[in-house]
């Protein structure tokens, strides 16, 4: 049964809103910070010591389910190898047309050779800058993906492009969150492990937060979370961002 | 002629001369320049201010805080492609723009936007016009707005825009009633049609302002009555982009097209103003004692007031969602026109004598009793809703049902 007042209430919510701040933001001037398993453009990762991880073994290529990916191998030089090993990726060319972003190829990958980045600001003016080859995908000599000039890249985004890898246990094996299980790359070294779904997982390290924390103050206040209501959840908040500024004074 | 004019307005007190001329032409120059600035400035606000209501950010590209969006956008509609669909009546469609465009600028020279100036030895008030007829000429013009509205739905030649159109101006006729009504109350308590005397009788405190000396009913019938004038959420249901594409100017382009959303946001400022003269005094509120620039506060004073409501209208828009259409008829004819005819009643009642006053107030409060339960009885007899449209398995409607609406038949 409605209230007589339960008219106005309307308008206490609209004027309310005035003050509270925006969900939206001026976008091409502000960006999110992305979330940690995003999928992006991919990139062709480099062992420590400079050598491509690629092998030129297709697998990537095989269980693509767009046929986006174009990969031929040949046999390393023997006088200076590109890769450790036998063969290594001679053409490698993805069609960023096609392409859908399931990361299945990543998850393919027998030595973390392609990964993902959280670049998604893809602008072509032709149907053949849609084709990323081997000149594009692989990082640069610090490891960094490659500014395209093209691409919409600001300070920070290049760092994380093992999202969905560290994300992943292999075979799903929830035994083995948290354990290291690939080699390091060139400029990041090895990647800290994330703890996925588990209870354990550091938020620090890898540069996500909770939704509902970034949203508590849009959030119906029965959905805030406890710790996130009232006075205690302003002290809880001021308490979680002293380290992480400590930590930030540090390196500056 | 002289005589005619001079009568409402005393610049015209010396006869027509130069000067007079001149003076009249700065008027209605400033006036015309101020009423766009403020078109300009109220669609940048309506969308800033709404756009805070939701969490949003609004317009910010242009200028500071997005504060030229508006010429930006002018601007690209001028550069557009002018259609005229090959359905349409040619002249009338390009007719309905101005006929909604010009009732707007019209009404606004009504308003009385400060008090009166002594230059050269001529009165000149604080308004474009003060013609004797005044506040009728206000009612003629929203009056005419209709016909834009209608005619530009009817002459594009399109289904949607002519359901707009229907709707358009059974919603007009219905709430210009009530809006007649609480106007004659006012000038009951006035004795004059003027505008420029409606204000002056509201001068001498906040305790004679018509908002309270005549009761808050009439005003409250006012504005919304006024909103559902102006075709504003929540009565916009000519322009529901729901259920009617784009309402009336669904097939209107280009510059055509920002005329319609020019004079409905000119509109919404000259119906602002008029709530104010009407309502709330006008330009009338504390004058401190400046010398030389006491003619400067009424203006403010009047410029506060208007903005009032003009942020009253987005907040309306951001807070209330939109009325059914049998909904709106149902508060049109049953609540208000009822309500301020009843109250009009009683004003007129107290103003020969209280117990004229008091017999009208009780003969009011008798048959609004009576037309209650008549209202009662309506709603529980077998015509609501309901009956029309039966459930989806007996469709279609068998004939029995029929006969038994369009014959009277049980």
């Amino acid at each position: 049964m409605a209230k007589p007042f339960d008219f106005f209430g309307g308008f206490k919510l609209t004027l309310a809103h005035i003050v509270r701040p925006t969900v939206t933001n001026s976008y091409p001037k502000v960006k999110r910070p992305k979330q940690p398993r995003q999928h992006g453009r991919h990139v062709l990762n480099r062992y420590e010591d400079g050598m491509e991880k690629c092998i030129g073994c297709e697998l990537c290529a095989g269980v693509c389910p767009v046929n986006c990916i174009y990969v031929r191998g040949l046999d390393n030089p023997p006088d200076h190898p590109v890769s450790p090993g036998e063969r290594y990726g001679y053409i490698y060319e993805i069609n960023y047309l096609r392409c859908i972003h399931c990361d299945l190829c990543v998850e393919a990958c027998p030595t973390q050779a392609i990964t993902e980045s959280k670049m998604f600001e893809f602008s072509f003016t032709n149907r053949a800058d849609a084709i990323y080859t081997k000149a594009e995908l692989v990082v640069d000599d610090q490891g960094f993906p490659q500014r395209l000039p093209w691409e919409d890249w600001r300070e920070g985004e290049a760092a994380m492009t093992g999202g969905w890898m560290r994300a992943t246990s292999p075979a799903g094996d929830a035994s083995f969150e948290g354990v290291v299980q690939w080699t390091g790359d060139l400029g990041a070294g090895v990647r800290a492990p994330e703890a996925g779904q588990s209870d354990n997982r550091d938020d620090e390290a890898t540069g996500s937060k909770q939704l509902r924390e970034v949203f508590s103050r849009h959030l119906n206040p029965q959905d805030v979370p406890l710790d996130q209501r009232g006075l205690q959840g302003m002290m809880n908040n001021a308490r979680a961002k002293l380290p992480r500024r400590k930590a930030r004074g540090e390196k500056s | 002629m002289t005589s005619l004019l001079a009568s409402s307005d005393p610049l015209f007190a010396h006869g027509v001369t130069g000067v007079v001329i001149l003076i009249v032409l700065i008027k209605v120059l400033v006036g015309f320049g101020a009423l766009m600035g403020a078109v300009t400035i109220m669609i940048w606000f309506e969308r800033k201010a709404i756009s805070d209501m939701q969490s949003r950010i609004g317009p910010q590209r242009w200028g500071p805080f997005g504060i030229l969006q508006t010429m930006a956008d002018g601007l690209k509609l001028i550069a557009k492609e002018d259609l005229v669909p090959a359905e349409a009546d040619r002249f009338v469609f390009k007719l309905a723009p101005y006929l909604v465009l010009i009732p707007a600028l019209v009404t606004f020279a009504l308003v009385p936007i400060g008090g009166t100036l002594h230059i050269a030895g001529h009165a000149v008030q604080l308004q474009m016009a003060n013609p004797p007829m005044g506040i009728l000429l206000m009612l003629a013009m929203s009056g005419i707005s209709v016909y834009g509205v209608m005619l530009a739905g009817w002459s594009s030649g399109s289904k949607y825009p002519l359901l707009s159109s229907v709707r358009a101006s059974a919603q007009m006729i219905s709430y210009e009633a009530a809006l007649g009504m609480t106007i004659v109350t006012i000038i009951l308590a006035t004795g004059s049609l003027t505008t420029h005397s409606i204000v002056d009788v509201q001068g001498g405190g906040i305790w004679h302002w018509n908002i309270i000396r005549l009761g808050i009913v009439p005003f409250v019938v006012f504005l919304i009555s006024i909103t559902a004038e102006l075709n504003r959420p929540p009565f916009d249901v000519v322009e529901a982009e729901s259920e009617l594409v784009g309402g009336f100017h669904t097939e209107y382009s280009s510059i055509r097209f920002g005329i319609f959303f020019l004079a409905e946001f000119m509109n919404t400022i000259t119906m602002s103003a008029i709530i104010v003269t009407l309502f709330l005094g006008g330009p009338a509120g504390w004058i401190p004692n400046v010398a030389h620039l006491k003619w400067v506060f009424p203006i403010i004073w009047f410029l506060l007031k208007t903005t009032g409501f003009a942020f009253a209208y987005v907040w309306f828009r951001a807070a209330l969602p939109r009325f059914r259409y049998d909904q709106l008829m149902d508060l049109g004819w049953k609540r208000l026109i009822p309500l301020s005819l009843g109250w009009m009643l009683i004003v007129a009642g107290f103003l020969i004598a209280p117990a004229w006053g008091f017999l009208m107030a009780s003969l009011v409060l008798l048959s609004w009793i009576l037309l209650s339960r008549a209202f009662m009885l309506g709603q529980s007899r077998e015509t609501g809703v309901e009956a029309v449209l039966p459930t989806i398995g007996q469709r279609p409607i068998p004939g029995t049902v029929i006969r038994r609406f369009t014959d009277g038949e049980s």
